[in-house]
């Protein structure tokens, strides 16, 4: 797992309150994690403080699971 | 109107987590009050507080995690998790759980703040001027206003008749015991679950409070004597912080599944000062009016009243308090029992009142009035008995609890054992 990926887990572990298990690159914070529509706009704002990238309103809509946050990270940061 | 008893109650008070480990205490003659040291106070006047005893939850300290989940937490002021643990322990020792949609529909929550998430609110402040406005949490609103007390339980145990909220300042807790009781007399729920819940132990507060003149400042050394109600060297308040919830019923509804019963809401009454923001009126007129109106609400006599549970917060107001008794009782003021339990826990501003009224309804089931800490040279000659020092075993069939409030809110409950 990629630096940003383990980071974006334990972001996810600690404001979800979720077991680490759960947290996989396919997990939908909605559906699988337990989140709400405010837990998310939360995470996409730590996801924000922790890169130090900007995640637009209609970007964040389309981050569905861990594993969309990554990519976007990823990209934002290449 | 129907009748409404009272058949749970739930309190984290500075005493304890619980009704019974605080009320002990309370009979014990424990003093909550100390030292602040979890923020700064070397540069504000009053540096003392009655906190809550954190712990891991034995021995009656308060373990916020037994209540709501850490994440769940961070979403919101302490006034809400004190809140959602007193509405959880009141609904148990209520056994009331309601499964069926019938049930839940007919069971209503009133939980009441006087000022709700101020220190969150500091917070968000600061983030904003830091930070600007895209590093606000989205729990900002939600996990700051007062009705989300009410929210939170409703949501935490399916309530879902009347969801409401009071807000008046230091009645917050009486009126919210009185609006919910008559809300269950005039039919709209056949439950409710209702109190008061504050969080105030903060810098800001300590600071806003002492800017108004009304906490006490010359005890700072020794904290345990800081709140003296009634006695010549009071000062002014000590702040509390906790929760009084209690589950209010229709008489019938109660005794159709056998619930115990702790006493019967006969009486609530309210005024205005219309006087002054902060002080009360000096002839005690609204205080007076409202102890009034709430005996006939309960269709008895000022000779009916055994104990008082006095608003007393150990300011100049407690004398005008005590005047507007004497003006009610009469020649019966040598048979009352008037105590100040804020000598004990500090005052729970929004909190108070529910906290209050639980405590007499336990002087009424245990026939005994807590004590008045602290009273060691009473300012007034009285003819009422205001349980210096020590508890005091009496005979006690109706208590009225007694809250007023900034902005000149008054509220007055009478509470009654129970008979048939």
């Amino acid at each position: 797992m990629s630096d940003v990926a383990e980071r974006v887990k334990k972001i996810v572990i600690d404001h979800l309150g979720v077991d680490a298990e759960k947290v996989t690159e396919g997990a939908s914070f909605i559906d699988d994690l337990g989140a709400d529509s405010l837990d998310t706009v939360e995470l996409v704002m730590a996801f924000e403080e922790e890169f130090g990238v900007e995640i637009p309103d209609d970007a964040a809509d389309s981050i569905l699971t861990v594993g969309d946050a990554v990519k976007f990270i990823e990209k934002a940061q290449a | 109107m129907r009748r409404v008893v009272i058949t749970g109650t739930g309190m984290v008070s500075p005493l304890g987590c619980g009704t019974e480990v605080s009320w002990a205490r309370l009979l014990d003659g424990h003093n909550a009050a100390r030292q602040v040291t979890e923020f700064q106070v070397d540069d504000l006047p009053a540096k003392i507080a009655c906190r809550l005893p954190f712990g891991d939850g034995s021995e009656g300290t308060f373990n916020p995690d037994d209540w709501m989940e850490p994440k769940e937490q961070r979403k919101v002021d302490d006034f809400i998790i004190y809140a959602m643990a007193a509405s959880e322990m009141a609904l148990k020792d209520a056994d009331w759980h309601p499964k069926t949609d019938e049930d839940q529909i007919a069971t209503g929550v009133m939980i009441g703040s006087g000022i709700g998430g101020l220190e969150g609110i500091v917070e968000g402040g600061i983030t904003l001027r830091d930070r600007g406005p895209r590093r606000l949490s989205p729990f900002f609103i939600p996990g700051r206003l007062i009705n989300l007390a009410s929210g939170q339980v409703s949501i935490r145990h399916k309530l879902r008749g009347p969801n409401h909220s009071v807000v008046t300042a230091c009645s917050t807790g009486a009126h919210a015991i009185g609006d919910a009781a008559r809300l269950i007399g005039l039919g709209d729920a056949d439950v409710m679950v209702a109190g008061g819940t504050e969080s105030p132990i903060s810098r800001i507060a300590l600071a806003g409070f002492a800017a108004c003149k009304a906490l006490s400042t010359r005890h700072n050394d020794d904290p345990k004597k800081a709140s003296r109600p009634y006695d010549k060297d009071r000062d002014g308040f000590v702040m509390g912080e906790g929760a009084g919830i209690v589950v209010l019923e229709e008489l019938e509804h109660a005794l159709a599944r056998g619930a115990r019963i702790y006493a019967e809401v006969v009486g609530y009454g309210m005024s205005g000062d219309a006087y002054h923001i902060t002080a009360p009126s000096e002839d005690g007129d609204g205080a007076y009016r409202c102890m009034k109106m709430a005996l006939k609400r309960a269709g008895l006599e000022p000779s009916d009243i055994d104990y008082i549970n006095a608003h007393g917060t150990s300011t100049m107001a407690d004398t005008i308090e005590l005047g507007a008794v004497e003006r009610l009782l009469g020649d019966h003021a040598g048979n009352v029992s008037m105590s100040s339990t804020k000598s004990a826990i500090g005052h729970l501003l929004g909190a108070a009142g529910a906290v209050e009224a639980i405590f007499c309804i336990l002087a009424i089931r245990d026939n005994i009035a807590p004590p008045t800490l602290n009273l060691d040279n009473p300012s007034v000659e009285t003819k009422i008995d205001l349980v210096p020092h020590a508890a005091r075993k009496r005979k006690i069939d109706v208590a009225l609890s007694n809250s007023f409030g900034f902005g000149g809110t008054n509220a007055s409950l009478v509470l009654r054992r129970y008979e048939n």
